[in-house]
């Protein structure tokens, strides 16, 4: 009796959990850059964002996927992605052909089709434009996962919820970039504030060829790719 | 007078919805969240719930505020942009208490995930194949993985 009042009463002292004092959601509007030529393909945001986030084994809130393009198939690249490049990657023999890392994770669309379809409520876009779940709301019919066509969504196997990607807002509403980022070592993850007028995006975007994924779907995807080339899906 | 007396069942009926109204706003005041609508079609609290998950990877600027030898050395190398926890894996915990040590890491495993050969990685990155270049000898023996290049006697 009295150790289980000793642990309600710690939680009481602490309070109701809050958000960083000096963050304010509506200065922000965050999205990620991914700069395709810099990705060695070492798995060390897979692991990060896995140990972060408590990722379920099997599932991925991110994932790298290595293309190899050759010279006869331009259209149907052949993809791998071993247990989601968390180990990293087979060696590539010299072959024809080009090879290349896609690191993917959810788009955090400005217009999101996986928030449309929830019938509770229980995805949405805040305010500062990261898709999230409210995972006590979620009924787990699993509509955002089928909606999501990037594929970016898995139900957690325990909770029976939808999980995915939150762009570590734990984390960035601390002044923190996300594991991923934090954890790439050639910087081809960059954690971008587009409503930052000195964020380096800006110069980036009008100096680079930086493509979305799916651009046809009119998601309104904000990770932005650079030097995507035309056969990653 | 007889049209009030026709009209009776429309005030019973009126009576009736008025009843089932009150009763679907007590519901709805106790079943809807608080902070539901308070920015959108979604329970607002859950963004605060979100933020307050714990953290695992400390950041390289809670690092460097200790380590800063550390982070000195690595300026002026080729992995001054490799972060701490890149290598050396999630140390909130030691951040919070320096008592609690972090793993001892094996550069054997650590330094071939990026650097180990492969025909996939960018041309501009550098590749070693571990064997044909070191024939088995550890990677620290020659390079510091803290400032990589092979360097003169007496450097850190």
């Amino acid at each position: 009796m009295l150790p289980a009042a000793a642990i309600a009463w710690k939680y009481v002292l602490a309070g109701t959990p809050e958000e960083s004092p000096n963050y304010n959601k509506s200065d922000h509007w965050w999205s990620m850059l991914i700069d395709i030529p810099k990705c060695i393909g070492c798995g060390n945001c897979v692991r990060a964002c896995a140990a972060e986030n408590d990722v379920p084994e099997g599932h991925f809130r991110t994932w790298v996927e290595r293309y190899h393009v050759d010279d006869w198939h331009m259209e149907s690249p052949q993809v791998i992605s071993p247990d989601g490049g968390k180990e990293g990657f087979p060696a590539a023999s010299e072959d024809s052909g080009k090879y290349f890392f896609v690191p993917k994770l959810c788009n955090h669309c400005a217009d999101s089709p996986c928030t449309q379809v929830c019938p509770v409520g229980a995805t949405f876009i805040s305010p500062d434009g990261v898709v999230l779940v409210d995972q006590t709301y979620c009924l787990g019919c699993a509509y955002c996962v089928q909606a999501c066509p990037y594929g970016c969504r898995y139900i957690h196997p325990e909770k029976r919820v939808a999980d995915k990607c939150t762009l570590c807002y734990h984390r960035i509403t601390q002044g923190l970039t996300t594991a991923c980022c934090e954890n790439c070592p050639t910087g081809a993850r960059q954690l971008v504030d587009l409503k930052d007028p000195n964020d380096p995006i800006h110069a980036f975007l009008k100096t680079h060829h930086v493509q979305v994924l799916k651009p046809q779907m009119a998601t309104g995807a904000k990770v932005f790719y650079n030097e995507l080339d035309g056969s990653v899906r | 007078m007889s049209l009030s007396k026709d009209a009776g069942h429309l005030f019973r009926f009126a009576f009736l919805f008025v009843i089932a109204f009150a009763v679907f706003l007590v519901v709805r005041h106790f079943v809807v969240p608080k902070t539901f609508g308070e920015y959108g079609h979604y329970r607002g609290a859950a963004i605060g719930e979100i933020a307050a998950r714990p953290l695992h990877y400390a950041g390289h600027d809670t690092c460097e505020t200790c380590h800063a030898d550390v982070a000195e050395a690595k300026k002026a190398g080729k992995h001054a942009g490799v972060n701490c926890e890149a290598c050396h894996g999630p140390l909130a915990n030691h951040a919070a208490d320096p008592s609690i040590q972090p793993a001892h890491l094996d550069t054997a495993v650590l330094c071939i995930r990026c650097h180990a050969a492969s025909a996939a990685k960018p041309k501009d990155f550098p590749q070693v194949d571990a064997q044909q270049h070191s024939g088995g000898l550890a990677c620290e023996t020659c390079h510091k993985p803290h400032s990589p290049a092979i360097q003169t006697e007496g450097a850190k």
